[in-house]
């Protein structure tokens, strides 16, 4: 292995990942609050104002795009451009690509919110967006994997460092869904509409396997290159074990790609391809749980950090929460299970399970250590952490009990007979059994919310701190080499 | 040609799918734990990210 010290500053773009980092908690404030107002909008739908821009239709693709590619996107740019140089000890290769991911990203982002709210949508789920953003992106990720395989080409360090493996996986693996799961052909040149090139089944198998790859290799694998690199450095001890990192990462890459049938259970899909889904699906908690164990053991011999450091907090909880949404994961692709729980809100409490528990906080702990190494300070307050981790740990369980409560009683009422074989409730009365836990859901987003908005004030005086004392610093040496 | 529609059936493919898989998988994990030498090599990686920085080696064990 190759030592080197460096540095930081003048050796590293860093510029693009402060861009990217701000612009991730920018994206979580937009994408969450939005995420409350729908929830609070099926709690209380008079919020829908009779407004087509804010019903719940056109404003659910807002907060899925605005948290999954604008927090969750920007924050993988920020960390990935940000682990690439530190571990290959090289700085990226152009930043003149790196600053036009920047500013595609963005506008991608942007202009995807803007039109779904104007009535947009090519009704793909997690992939909403019209094929001129569509093209738009597929340019962005080209420049994306030019920089990040450029960087790693030009490395001082010999061997590439795991977590660029799940970083170079999750790039390729998102250009090879986005690319097929959006062919699809223009109405006209100037027409924002498209059909797809698949129909029926297909066009359901082709979503499902880009919508739950999405969720193996964008929101999983991406995140876990997160974990393998500032779990160590937050906890001041390297991996647990890098062996089985390998392993994991070789397994996961494996297993994810065959699981997104299970999300097509009892339709028109072969029987053979749910079930050889489902089958895979159960495999994947193997690695997964693997991949568990190495993060949370690594804090083996130090466990006194989760007592003392709250960003050490945030990352094992959200290792715990990867763990219990991993195991859930596959328990809800068995058929039977399925049965029950599919199209109920079972399903989104799972899904906020995973992404408000593992990723948001992991997400949460890698900013809170990078960003004042960013600015050269400290975090500006350690209580607002403290606080924050609070309010997000509270928000996420009365999230998924609402959820849980209110999926299963759904799933159970849809499936009641009475004693003469008929339906025992209108769907409309599962209806009015939900609106307690929507309410209970909507009040757990808030918390969640307010500890967002926390980090955004925390992160924002952090950004001011750090200038403010590189200000000085500079006005001491200048007034030093103008005495000397 | 006939052993390109030996490919074309399912049958034949999904087997063979599986051997490969499978023994790639095996190659990985007696790759990754099979040689003493390998293994303390691999482990030494664990390192790299605290290589570029004095001040997070302070506490690394």
């Amino acid at each position: 292995m190759a030592v080197t010290t460096y540095s930081g500053a003048e050796q590293y773009n860093f510029e693009i990942v402060k861009k990217f980092a701000v612009m991730s908690i920018v994206w979580a404030v937009i994408g969450m609050f939005v995420g409350v107002y729908i929830a609070s909008e099926l709690a209380w739908p008079f919020l829908n104002f009779d407004s087509p821009y804010i019903s719940f239709g056109r404003f659910r693709p807002v907060h899925t795009t605005s948290v999954i590619f604008g927090f969750g996107g920007s924050a993988l740019f920020a960390t990935s451009y940000y682990v690439v140089q530190r571990t290959c000890q090289t700085r990226l290769i152009s930043d003149g690509m790196a600053s036009f991911t920047f500013w595609g990203w963005m506008a991608a982002i942007a202009l995807a919110d803007i039109s779904y709210m104007l009535g947009h949508t090519q009704s793909r789920e997690y992939a909403e967006m019209e094929w001129p953003i569509d093209i738009l992106i597929e340019v962005v990720w080209v420049a994306y994997l030019a920089v990040f395989v450029g960087t790693i080409m030009r490395r001082k360090q010999p061997h590439i460092y795991v977590a660029n493996w799940f970083y170079l996986a999750f790039i390729l693996a998102t250009a090879l869904l986005h690319t097929f799961n959006n062919l699809a052909m223009p109405i006209n040149l100037f027409s924002m509409q498209s059909y797809s090139l698949f129909s029926g089944v297909q066009d359901a198998m082709t979503e499902w396997w880009y919508g739950h790859n999405a969720v193996g290799f964008f929101l999983t694998v991406a995140f876990l290159g997160m974990m393998y690199y500032f779990v160590p450095k937050q906890a001041g001890r390297p991996i647990y074990s890098y062996r089985l990192s390998i392993v994991h990462f070789w397994a996961l890459g494996f297993m994810y790609m065959w699981v997104g049938a299970h999300h097509l259970h009892w339709t028109a899909l072969p029987d053979w391809t749910s079930s050889l889904a489902a089958a895979f699906s159960i495999l994947l908690l193997m690695p997964s749980w693997g991949g568990m164990i190495n993060g949370i053991m690594t804090l083996s011999g130090a466990w006194d950090k989760l007592r003392t450091d709250p960003i050490m907090r945030f990352m094992i909880v959200a290792l715990s929460f990867y763990g219990m949404s991993t195991f859930e994961g596959p328990m809800m692709s068995l058929k039977e299970v399925n049965a029950l729980s599919h199209y109920t809100d079972w399903t989104v409490g799972h899904v906020h399970s995973g992404t408000l528990g593992w990723l948001s906080m992991i997400t949460f702990g890698s900013l809170y250590h990078m960003m004042p190494k960013l600015w050269e300070t400290k975090m500006y307050s350690r209580k607002l952490i403290e606080w924050h981790f609070w309010l997000a740990t509270i928000g996420i369980v009365l999230y998924i009990v609402a959820m849980w409560i209110s999926g299963i009683t759904q799933g159970l009422m849809w499936r009641a007979f009475d004693q003469f074989g008929n339906l025992q409730y209108s769907f409309v009365e599962s209806v009015a059994a939900m609106h307690p836990f929507y309410a209970m859901r909507a009040i757990g987003g808030m918390f969640f919310l307010v500890g967002m908005i926390m980090m955004a004030f925390n992160v924002f005086m952090t950004i001011r701190q750090g200038k403010r004392e590189s200000a000085e610093l500079e006005a001491k040496l200048a007034a030093k080499l103008a005495h000397a | 040609m006939d052993l390109l529609m030996w490919f074309s059936k399912p049958e034949n493919t999904k087997p063979l799918g599986l051997v490969i898989f499978f023994v790639t998988f095996i190659g990985i994990v007696i790759y990754a734990y099979g040689s003493k030498k390998r293994s303390a090599q691999l482990e030494s990686y664990r390192n790299i990210p605290f290589l570029d920085d004095q001040e997070d080696t302070k506490d690394k064990q």
